[in-house]
């Protein structure tokens, strides 16, 4: 049929986005948010934004990348503080640098606020439909995309978002149907246009849990996890008095007969029996997976979540499963608390097409197709928030290379948004890629309560940050510059009061006057606890108060990851791309040289990263980049 | 890549000379010239006539024949052919075995260059091997000190490197704190899963348990860098009493001016002496006395300074007479010092006080360097010493600078990780020290350190939703 149909032109727009889920949607919205005319496509208006696994934003590292992203003028963060049911700041004790937001979400409002924001954006028009195929100019740059009913949009830039609807397939034990995400039908034509482009495309799969009925569930047995009071917004800019925890989830635990349940089945499981090709993800396990690998792990917790305030369904999370629906209906009912449960939908594992990301540059622009895009787990990514970050970069990186301005590349040392890309274009991914907050080696200075330092001049220079909340932002910095001044000039007495709170925190009196700062440098001081003897502190917003304590805190270790940034600095600008091919540097290993022609990093820091391209290599690059120097200024 | 000679070698890393060294140290009953490249065994056949043409001679064949230059026959030699990859340096490479005169040697070599070799750089066979992935970086680092290696136990302490007792060593250590790391980073990233908590006590146990393995090695290193490179050695002493007359006994032959008259030796003289397993660089120096003769005073300068930088002190004294000022103050400089004195004169009857100078030095030994007495006991001393005969050299030990400095920072950020455990601080502080220490570590042994932690997370803890 679509051999045959013959296209007709359906209008001109700067930049198409194929696929509005969590990276399409912010690609689209930062795009038409600079300026350009942009038209975004999805398969189904009902599925924008959609979350079809877990009801949730945020947690360690991914909490990170929405605070990133909100400072910088994305979406993400501001959707996920209008529909949040619960929230939590995870990993409080291991360090502030380490507090990572987490808030379940309300599936169907999330979706509906989203589908809201991109619907009244101007400049931008959503578009049911499926793109079949992408058309290249003369001179290999992105033309057009069309869709399956005809309509070609002519275009500047595509940024491709498909997620996992790209040549989608379930498995169910035994069964399996060509599909994308919640039912939806896949995208089966898209692969080969672009395979025909030269992309070479391979399988990664992932999987969800089964959705279950709430009033089958014995929640008396099952422990709660509440939300945590104040509730801290993700955006810099919600008002966080607005923002309450309406839901709780609850715990449960895998036993010893679940586990029987799936040794006994599992030759039947997809991946066991060999039916899917697919890679999965290793962060991302299902639960014949761990109870496999993990065989001497008597239980595996579990969570239950609920999918939205107004809906029945609840989410499993930890127990993802291609097993047949029969065995998952056994398996979680021997689960304490489950055990009448009715499953409302199945779980499943899908197989999708997706690229390898070295072929993009750091902008998220293929190498060998000009215009053309791609983010979200069509990079190989996992996670809403990841494919969010990614949707945003090449979303501004297109409207700039159009509105002929540089390119947007943000450094590993400043982001985890840095971190993660360049961990994709330079390293790549063998299996779906998981932001972590031990993949970031600045990561005392990548902290959450930062991102607005960090990013938000940027946001505002970007023209994404408006000039009312940049001033906030200004005046923020303001305040904490002059109460960490404040803090070090006034001193504390040796008094019985003082030396009482010292003590009472578990750490040493003091037997002189001695500054605020040097006692907020005590891991057991907080500032909160020093305001009986600081009568003269000034009312600060609590995020503020976050910033000067913990600058205070970890004033030596931001210090000395500053001067590692710094070190790092003169690899990352040391630029290679005078160099066209790495054959012709004496002195590199045959394995370097192959990554470094394929990867081809921009600079000497990025060729660092590549796995394959050794210290020895850096050294015998460098002394070649030296040699070229020195001939070229005696050419001179 | 398409030069002729270059075919079949698609695994070479690129164009490269071919290079030609003497590769043994001097002074064997056998002599190896190895060329190695692309076109080394067309070099070879240029100069080397045997039964076969080294063109037909397969990997790991030897062959018989005669060596010649321009002139004529230079010498009888075994050719080894070794084809790539399989080769020490993952090159074509052929093994002329000679007989080891320099001078014949010599002579082979240059007609490898006048054949078409290039000279090869020194390390250069290594290096290669290195690069083309025959070799891990300890590895061939120890192989440089093998070829470079002064004494018998250098050649042993090097085989072992060879074999990877460093490289062993340092991954057990490496692995120890990687399981932390990897530990820290499941709890962190995963709080949700049920992964066990973070014990402080036991995190500061391990970190306890590397740093105490990683100093054994550092502190090995000064003693494996004497075994290597022999031990700096200064004679010091008043003037007049025998510094020279010692310095020429082990040297066995004049080379300070023996006078009667002080301050003769104006000078640091050097020379690298055997006493049976250990190699002293000796420096003979002026007596330290004031003087206001101005070239004197230089040299007492540096006699000075040579006292401060040296790995051992043989201080020696006129046992024939009383100690004098010049001795005590001699003494006083020896505080701490790794230090020998050496009473010297001992066929003159005694007038020195022994326990005097045993308190400032850790061994006394009287000898009599003119008649040649108390030298075995001299030996005996320094191998004492220096620690050399407790060293375990089957534990692995640190070859270089490079990989001192790796163990050093890695001591260092386990120092910090410690006191930040110790003074109360959060895992996310402690955990990007503990991986500095980790990446010190992997950059010993070559290797990346970026993926290693995240793989072990996977590898040991079940997490993810």
């Amino acid at each position: 049929m679509k051999d045959t149909m013959e296209p007709y032109a359906a209008g001109r727009f700067d930049v198409a986005v194929i696929g509005a889920g969590h990276a399409g949607v912010e690609a689209a919205l930062a795009a038409a948010r600079l300026g350009c005319s942009v038209v975004l496509f999805t398969i189904s208006l009902d599925a924008i934004a959609n979350m079809p696994c877990n009801p949730s934003i945020g947690g360690t590292a991914k909490g990170h990348l929405v605070r990133e992203l909100d400072a910088l003028g994305g979406q993400m963060g501001k959707a996920a503080d209008a529909t949040m049911l619960q929230s939590r700041m995870l990993n409080r004790g291991k360090g502030p640098a380490v507090h990572s937001l987490r808030v379940q979400s309300d599936r169907q409002a999330y979706h509906r606020y989203m589908k809201q924001v991109v619907e009244t954006q101007p400049g931008l028009l959503v578009r049911q439909g499926e793109i079949v195929s992408l058309e290249v100019d003369d001179q290999g740059r992105v033309a057009s995309v069309t869709t399956a009913m005809g309509g070609r949009y002519e275009v500047s830039a595509a940024i491709i978002a498909t997620g996992t609807f790209l040549k989608g397939k379930i498995f169910v034990g035994e069964y399996s149907q060509e599909s994308g995400p919640d039912g939806m039908h896949p995208a089966n034509h898209l692969s080969e246009s672009l395979e025909a482009l030269g992309i070479s495309l391979r399988r990664f799969k992932t999987g969800t849990p089964a959705r279950v009925l709430k009033s089958s569930i014995d929640f008396s047995v099952l422990e709660e996890q509440p939300g945590e009071e104040p509730v801290i917004p993700f955006s810099f800019e919600t008002d966080a008095s607005t923002l309450s925890n309406k839901m709780v989830c609850h715990i449960a635990y895998t036993n010893e007969a679940t586990h029987e349940v799936i040794r006994r089945n599992i030759g039947r499981s997809p991946l066991y029996g060999g039916k899917i090709e697919g890679i999965g993800p290793r962060y991302c396990p299902s639960i014949e997976d761990k109870v496999m690998r993990f065989s001497d792990k008597p239980r595996h917790q579990m969570f239950i979540e609920p999918m939205g305030a107004d809906t029945e369904e609840m989410y499993l999370q930890g127990m993802s499963s291609s097993l047949p629906e029969e065995v998952q209906v056994e398996l979680y009912r021997t689960v304490r608390g489950l055990e009448r449960v009715q499953l409302m939908r199945t779980a499943y594992a899908i197989e999708y097409d997706c690229i390898d990301p070295t072929v993009l540059l750091p902008t998220l622009e293929f190498k060998q197709v000009p215009g053309l895009y791609g983010a979200g787990q069509f990079n190989g990514t996992s996670g809403y928030e990841e494919a969010a970050v990614q949707g945003f970069v090449a979303g501004v990186n297109a409207a700039r290379k159009i509105q002929g301005k540089s390119p947007l590349v943000l450094e590993r040392s400043g982001s985890y948004i840095g971190t993660l890309i360049d961990d994709l274009v330079t390293k790549g991914c063998m299996d779906p890629y998981r932001m972590m907050t031990s993949r970031s080696e600045y990561r005392l200075l990548l902290r959450q309560d930062n991102a607005d330092v960090r990013l938000t001049p940027l946001g505002y220079e970007l023209g994404l940050i408006s000039k009312e909340r940049y001033e906030n932002f200004l005046e923020q910095q303001r305040q904490k510059e002059e109460e960490k001044a404040r803090l070090a000039r006034v001193t504390l007495p040796p008094i019985d009061a003082v030396n009482a709170y010292l003590e009472g925190v578990g750490t040493a009196p003091i037997t002189q006057w001695t500054r605020m700062t040097d006692l907020l440098r005590r891991p057991q001081v907080d500032y909160a606890g020093l305001a009986p003897f600081d009568p003269e502190r000034p009312q600060l917003h609590p995020h503020v108060v976050e910033q000067v304590e913990i600058e205070i805190k970890y004033e030596g270790y931001i210090k000395k990851q500053l001067a590692q940034v710094e070190q790092m600095r003169r690899l990352e600008s040391t630029s290679l791309e005078g160099i066209e091919d790495f054959h012709e540097i004496r002195g590199l290993r045959l394995e370097a040289i192959e990554k470094l022609n394929r990867i081809r990093p921009l600079s000497l820091g990025q060729a660092s990263r590549i796995s394959g391209v050794s210290p020895a290599d850096i050294s015998v690059l460098l002394i070649s980049l030296e040699q070229r120097k020195q001939g070229g200024t005696r050419h001179d | 890549m398409d030069q002729p000679g270059m075919k079949g070698e698609q695994h070479m890393a690129m164009e490269r000379q071919t290079i030609a060294a003497i590769a043994t140290g001097a002074g064997g009953g056998i002599g190896v010239v190895r060329i190695s490249g692309p076109e080394a065994l067309k070099i070879t056949d240029r100069i080397f006539k045997g039964k076969k043409s080294p063109l037909d001679m397969k990997g790991y064949t030897g062959c018989l024949g005669r060596v010649h230059d321009g002139e004529g026959d230079l010498d009888e030699a075994v050719l080894f052919v070794y084809r790539a990859p399989y080769s020490y340096t993952g090159e074509d490479v052929a093994e002329l075995s000679c007989h080891g005169s320099a001078f014949l040697l010599e002579k082979v070599l240059a007609a490898a260059i006048g054949a078409g070799a290039v000279p090869a750089g020194r390390g250069e066979f290594t290096k290669r091997a290195f690069l083309n992935g025959k070799m891990t970086l300890p590895q061939a680092e120890s192989v440089v000190d093998l070829v470079a290696g002064e004494s018998r136990q250098a050649a042993r302490a090097a085989l072992q490197a060879r074999d990877g007792a460093l490289f062993h060593a340092i991954r057990e250590i490496n692995d120890l704190l990687m399981d932390a790391a990897a530990h820290i980073s499941a709890w962190i990233d995963y709080p949700e899963e049920d992964v066990e908590e973070v014990l402080m006590s036991d995190l500061s146990h391990t970190l306890t348990e590397a740093g105490s393995r990683l100093a054994k090695l550092a502190s090995g290193y000064d003693q494996g860098r004497m075994i290597r490179q022999g031990i700096s050695t200064a004679i010091v002493g008043s003037a007049n009493v025998g510094k020279s007359t010692l310095m020429n006994l082990l040297t066995g032959y004049e080379k300070s001016i023996v006078t009667d008259i002080p301050g003769t030796t104006r000078d640091v003289i050097e020379d690298t002496v055997r006493v049976g397993d250990l190699v002293l660089h000796l420096s003979d120096t002026a007596g330290i006395r004031n003087t206001s003769d101005v070239v004197e005073r230089m040299g007492v300068e540096r006699s000075v300074s040579r006292l401060e930088t040296c790995d051992l002190i043989l201080a020696v004294f006129d046992g024939s007479r009383p100690l004098t000022e010049g001795d005590r103050s001699l003494l006083e400089r020896l505080d701490g010092r790794l230090a020998i004195g050496l009473c010297n004169k001992s066929d003159l009857p005694r007038q020195a006080d022994l326990d005097e100078i045993r308190r400032h030095v850790c061994r006394v030994l009287e000898i009599s360097a003119r008649e040649g007495e108390g030298l075995e006991q001299l030996e005996q001393a320094i191998s004492e010493l220096v620690g050399l005969n407790q060293l375990d050299s089957s534990a692995g030990m640190l070859a270089n600078q490079r990989q001192l400095s790796c163990v050093t920072r890695a001591l260092r950020s386990l120092e910090e990780a410690k006191n930040a455990l110790g003074y109360g601080q959060t895992l996310d502080a402690v955990s990007v020290e503990l991986e500095e220490a980790i990446d010190a570590l992997l950059e010993l042994t070559g290797q990346k350190a970026s993926e290693a932690v995240i793989d072990r997370v996977f590898e040991q803890f079940c997490v993810g939703k």
